[in-house]
């Protein structure tokens, strides 16, 4: 695994330092590998995640296979994994498959991916290896009419708070981080070598299937009803963030007053022993007096403020689209 | 002679194509196929003259004599094709052969309509049958099903790409799972083999680690055969079709010619039976199982996109988002309906005689737009357009709030 990590860090080390990926390949049998992985372990809200591999070629990255991760149903979950994956990679070694380690891969239900297990993830992959990238991949938008994969890295900002791990209004404050600078979206372009396409070629003339045109597909309310839904719960997390904050900031200036009036009164009083000749009190501590409140941290109303605004976004994207279907029925009505 | 007659020519280059890949495959290297390949076009002729007989009552009118005649006027050409192809293979002489595999190629890619109007659904019976009546006689119907799926596929091409130098082809394990009628094969891995003149080797444990390691991502896959890449079946298959026989009851074996040598990725599925004398030498038989392409519906979205790719020089794609799908889907379905309109056009100019099985299809077609007053569907409409606004406008106001809140955090 030394070696490995050394491999990586020279390969890291002959690109820029902030490792500006312009570009990602995806090859098509990753792309029908991670449905597959979906379609046969997850259904229902359950997430399924695998490994991808590759290469890094200039500033693209070029991910070539990649394998799935079994479910953690057995308690000693992480012990298997960590041996699974190195069995895993080794036996695709012998048969020169690209064992890189690129990035990972993970379902989404309905777009709510934005979580704290996936920017720990992320961010462990993102130290180790400089351009790798998480890879989301929504089946319910894919089962809608359009293949939705979608690839994200941390930006520069979020790696440099993580690595601090200064999760406070102040360290935040400091970085200027916004929840829309969290990720990076890396544009995804799928690359196929002839062979496949002589195969893609056959696979066209031997299945005479009709086309799914699920895309044209007119009924939207339920899928509006889950995504509002998600998003209302989100937005009720965020206010409850947002009020334990503002009761903070609140204490924060109460104790601030509190802490003034005692040093007044206490200078107050030594004015008054010094003008009668007594001894002045002595200092007390007054920080220990006057804890001060903890400040809550805010890398979850980060993450909430992202997760809302992704929500958001596919919900925008997903009525743009149903309007332009339902201008295209009425002009198929207007016809008729 | 328009479009019955131009799809009959396809039809006729792709049955005429396929069995003579079938004859040539079932035994021996390419040195002899040679022999059998050339008796087996006079077959061919006899084949496709029946088989045009039995199509009749489809194609109606009088196209059936016609059609007839420039079946045979085809053979002819394609039986000129392959003897240019054989001599060509013995002349060693490339350039030549991949001129006329271009050829061959081109001539498969012909008819659009035919294409067009099976892919949209709407009539898949009389030109369906065309396509595939002459192959599904000819293939063997022995034995279960064999489903495959597209990422089995891309699998077996990534490995053969990437095989290593001097092996001439790639073998591995499939995984799936066994019907009572049919076999589906979902997965696949490839397994490193050393293959030379008179021995293989092939690395078992490799294997069947393997297959540890995906049983347990997959508890329900099994090992139920074998692939390899390449044009024949060698002596080397049967050492190593017996050794899988140990892993799994009655295994398939699954070719897919990756070097091209026919033109097309012949892809065949074989069960060994036993054959000869009993007591006497016995020896094994592959016999041949009709392989069928399934997708499940996110997948068949998934290849609909990789398809894309094929049309770009450069061989890429990106992922396009938003309203530009709709309108990539409505494109796809406008240029469906001009082809049709065509047909349309010419059957009422009277140069396509009409065939009432399109026709039938056609009145479908018209009939699935529902006829709603149209008060009803301004309604409906509005209160859908409605609903969509408001969400948006919603979305769009939660956003502009957490950007607010954020701002005042920062202060």
């Amino acid at each position: 695994k030394e070696q490995r990590k050394e491999n990586h860090k020279s390969v890291a080390g002959g690109m820029k330092n902030t490792a500006a990926l312009i570009l990602l390949f995806l090859f098509s049998q990753v792309v029908l590998k991670i449905i597959k992985h979906y379609q046969e372990e997850g259904q229902g809200s359950e997430v399924v995640q695998g490994v991808l591999l590759g290469l890094v070629v200039d500033d693209r990255l070029e991910i070539t296979n990649c394998f799935p991760f079994p479910q953690h149903t057995e308690d000693d979950a992480d012990f298997d994994e960590v041996q699974y994956q190195m069995e895993m990679m080794r036996s695709l070694r012998h048969v020169n498959i690209d064992h890189l380690h690129v990035g990972w891969y993970q379902s989404t239900y309905y777009g709510s991916f934005v979580s704290r297990a996936l920017l720990d993830s992320q961010f462990s992959y993102q130290h180790a290896i400089e351009e790798s990238v998480v890879l989301i991949y929504d089946p319910i938008k894919t089962a809608q009419g359009s293949l939705s994969l979608k690839a994200y890295r941390l930006t520069p900002k979020l790696m440099e708070i993580c690595k601090e791990k200064d999760f406070t209004p102040e360290g935040l404050k400091k970085a200027n981080i916004g929840f829309e600078h969290m990720f990076e979206e890396v544009p995804i372009v799928i690359k196929n070598s002839h062979l496949i396409n002589v195969l893609l070629w056959e696979l066209e003339d031997k299945s005479t299937v009709a086309d799914k045109h699920e895309l044209l597909n007119l009924s939207s309310s339920n899928h509006l009803e889950k995504s509002l839904q998600l998003l209302m719960d989100r937005v009720d997390d965020m206010s409850q963030d947002i009020v334990k904050y503002n009761t903070y900031s609140r204490n924060l200036s109460k104790q601030q007053q509190q802490k003034h009036q005692y040093l007044q009164r206490r200078q107050q009083e030594n004015a008054q022993r010094q003008s009668r000749g007594e001894p002045p009190l002595p200092e007390e501590d007054i920080n220990k007096m006057f804890k001060p409140p903890q400040p809550p941290p805010r890398m979850d109303t980060l993450l909430i403020a992202g997760q809302i605004n992704n929500y958001c976004q596919n919900v925008k994207e997903f009525t743009s689209q149903n309007l332009g279907k339902l201008f295209m029925a009425e002009a198929l009505q207007g016809h008729n | 002679m328009g479009c019955l007659s131009a799809h009959g020519t396809s039809a006729a280059v792709v049955c005429v194509v396929g069995l003579k890949s079938q004859s040539g495959v079932s035994m021996g290297s390419s040195g002899r196929s040679s022999f059998t390949v050339l008796p087996s076009l006079l077959r061919l002729r006899e084949r496709c003259a029946t088989t045009l007989y039995s199509l009749k009552p489809v194609s109606r009118g009088g196209t059936g004599s016609s059609s007839l005649s420039c079946l045979l006027k085809v053979t002819d050409f394609v039986a000129g094709l392959e003897k240019a192809l054989l001599t060509s293979l013995y002349s060693g002489s490339t350039d030549q052969l991949t001129a006329l595999r271009l050829r061959l190629l081109g001539l498969l890619r012909g008819s659009d309509v035919s294409r067009i109007l099976i892919r949209s659904g709407i009539c898949t019976e009389p030109f369906g049958t065309l396509l595939l009546a002459v192959p599904s006689s000819k293939m063997s119907v022995f034995g279960p099903v064999v489903k495959i799926h597209p990422v089995v596929l891309a699998s077996i091409c990534d490995s053969y790409e990437r095989r290593n130098e001097g092996a001439s082809r790639v073998i591995g394990t499939l995984l799936g799972t066994i019907d009572k009628h049919s076999i589906e094969v979902t997965n696949c891995f490839s397994v490193p083999h050393n293959e030379s003149e008179d021995e293989v080797a092939v690395d078992m444990e490799f294997a069947k680690n393997m297959y540890e390691l995906h049983k347990r991502v997959s508890p329900t896959e099994v090992i139920i055969g074998w692939y390899a890449t390449g044009f024949d079946i060698t002596e080397h298959s049967v050492l190593i079709h017996e050794y899988y026989s140990r892993e799994a009851s009655n295994p398939i074996h699954l070719t897919a010619d990756t070097a091209l040598q026919s033109g097309k990725m012949n892809i065949r599925a074989y069960v060994s039976a036993q054959m000869g004398v009993p007591g006497k030498t016995v020896g094994v038989m592959f016999t041949p199982l009709t392989v069928k392409y399934v997708y499940y519906d996110t997948e068949r979205i998934g290849v609909d996109l990789l398809q894309r790719t094929r049309v770009t020089p450069s061989r890429t794609k990106g992922l396009t988002s938003d309203l530009s799908q709709v309108a990539g889907s409505a494109a796809r379905i406008q240029d469906m309906l001009t082809t049709v309109l065509a047909y349309i056009e010419d059957v009422l100019s009277g140069k396509v005689t009409a065939d009432n099985s399109v026709g039938r299809f056609l009145m479908d077609l018209v009939n699935k737009v529902p006829t709603i007053s149209a008060e009803d569907f301004e309604n409906m409409l509005n209160s859908n357009i409605n609903d969509l606004l408001m969400v948006t406008y919603l979305s769009n106001l939660t956003q502009a709030q957490i950007a607010l809140n954020e701002k005042l955090v920062l202060l």
